[in-house]
């Protein structure tokens, strides 16, 4: 039977990976050409390395000098806080800048349920009202959300059963890039 | 790790290391929070907390309360001088009629040593000390032990004097036990009627002369002194007291080093510190009260974490 069988099947390769980040660089580019009015926030903790790859293609590849990132923690704006078995710990906010008025743009690795997405739409409401908010993600899991949002730029998407994992490792964090689906 | 050991917060004595690193680091991120032009969270939107305040307090009860409206938790204040307690009840009932209107912490202060312990024996709630008489605030302790921290990187190897009425001062058994568990060396000093005959059993060595405990240490924690505690005199004046214990700037800028000076408020000026020494630049006694709120976001968060669902 398919679907039951342990190991991991590789979705996206270091290559295809480095394609399609150049790829999503340029359509931020055509809607925001020289980021003046936008800013781009990573959604921690997985987010933070995708926010930081797309940054130095805007600023090497692109030459798009001073595009302002910020990360952003969504742990106490969860709505799953008291019914996890193991609670989540919080990892470090850093915007150093207020949104008031900005284009804000999402960045997470993957969009799965719209769970941790509707977490970042309230938390970034502290940091000032937005004039408008967009979502990239790196992998779109169709068909699982649980919620009414669907990305705004997306790198690959991808329809897996909801026992699957789907796992994007970063050359920084995990020694390579690639992006696997994970049977359990 | 990502939950506390204990289903309380008691005392520092019942709690570990990794407590303490754990409360530190939500602290971290509570204090970026506050600092943020909207400074709350959603998180404890479903949970209520009674503050059970039994003794005066200012400092202590309006940073929690504002720690927990920060988490966005209910919140109902109690004061024992306008309650039921004034006509007769037991503490126990007090707690169970609050109880009874679906609180899921209490946060307690109370004039009797144990008052919390007896309490989280008795009632279905996670309770957090704010100090039960004599014995310990473990709150205090935390918000002093991260200000040290935040200022001077670790608490591991520093030395800290705690300089006082260190007989009646819960605040000063709760910082032994802390520093104690995170490495510190740690002196006492003050007048020998206020300094516990066997407080050297924890660990800690004891000197009378302020001058030589101000260059041995790195930070000064400067107690109140508490006279609503003393029945009888501990020492012949409060002028006598300041000369021999009290700090100055001319004594301060003798030592040749900037130690840091706290103290847990409220600050009796010209007497514990002179109002130069309070307000100086190494005096953290401001960051202390701003940390508290942190320290307590942080602590009433990850004790929520453990509430049971309905």
């Amino acid at each position: 039977m398919f679907g039951t069988v342990m190991g991991k099947k590789i979705l996206l390769s270091s290559k295809e990976i480095h394609i399609i980040l150049h790829r999503l660089a340029c359509q931020l580019i055509e809607n925001h050409t020289n980021f003046e009015n936008t800013v781009l926030i990573g959604i921690q903790p997985r987010g933070s390395y995708l926010a930081d790859r797309l940054v130095s293609i805007l600023e090497n590849d692109y030459h798009i000098p001073n595009v302002k990132l910020g990360l952003l923690d969504i742990t106490f704006y969860r709505d799953d806080f008291r019914r996890r078995d193991t609670p989540l710990q919080a990892n470090k906010t850093k915007i150093n800048f207020i949104v008031e008025d900005k284009k804000v743009v999402f960045i997470d690795d993957v969009l799965f349920s719209g769970r941790s997405i509707r977490a970042a739409l309230t938390a970034i409401q502290s940091f000032g009202r937005p004039s408008e908010i967009e979502l990239l993600v790196l992998i779109d899991r169709r068909f699982s959300r649980h919620l009414p949002i669907q990305p705004d730029y997306s790198g690959s998407q991808v329809d897996v059963f909801n026992e699957e994992k789907v796992a994007v490792y970063w050359e920084e964090k995990d020694g390579k890039d690639a992006v696997y689906i994970i049977n359990n | 790790m990502s939950q506390l050991s204990v289903k309380h917060l008691l005392g520092i004595k019942h709690i570990n290391k990794d407590d303490i690193d754990l409360i530190f680091k939500t602290a971290d991120h509570f204090k970026e929070v506050i600092n943020r032009p909207i400074k709350k969270v959603p998180s404890l939107r479903d949970i209520t907390i009674a503050n059970l305040f039994f003794e005066n307090s200012t400092r202590t009860r309006l940073s929690f309360e504002l720690a927990e409206k920060r988490l966005s938790a209910d919140v109902v204040n109690f004061s024992a001088s306008q309650s039921s307690v004034t006509k007769g009840e037991t503490l126990i009932d007090t707690a169970n009629n609050i109880l009874s209107m679906k609180v899921d912490i209490i946060v307690m202060r109370h004039p009797h040593v144990g008052a919390c312990d007896f309490l989280s024996q008795h009632v279905n709630a996670k309770i957090v000390n704010a100090g039960d008489g004599t014995h310990e605030h473990p709150t205090q302790a935390l918000l002093d032990s991260f200000s040290i921290r935040e200022k001077l990187g670790s608490v591991a190897g520093k030395k800290i004097v705690i300089v006082g009425d260190i007989l009646h001062s819960r605040v000063a058994l709760s910082n032994i036990y802390a520093l104690k568990l995170q490495g510190a060396e740690i002196k006492v000093c003050g007048p020998k009627t206020l300094i516990p005959k066997y407080i050297e059993s924890l660990g800690v060595s004891v000197e009378f002369d302020i001058k030589k405990a101000l260059e041995w240490c790195d930070v000064a924690n400067v107690l109140r002194v508490q006279n609503e505690r003393m029945e009888i005199n501990y020492f012949p004046s409060t002028r006598e007291y300041s000369q021999l214990f009290g700090i100055n700037k001319q004594l301060l800028d003798s030592l040749g080093k900037k130690i840091l000076i706290m103290h847990p408020g409220p600050i009796n000026r010209g007497v514990e510190l002179t109002s130069d020494v309070a307000d100086a630049d190494q005096s953290i006694i401001l960051n202390q009260v701003e940390n508290g709120v942190a320290i307590r976001m942080a602590v009433i968060y990850l004790l929520a974490q453990q509430v049971e669902r309905s």
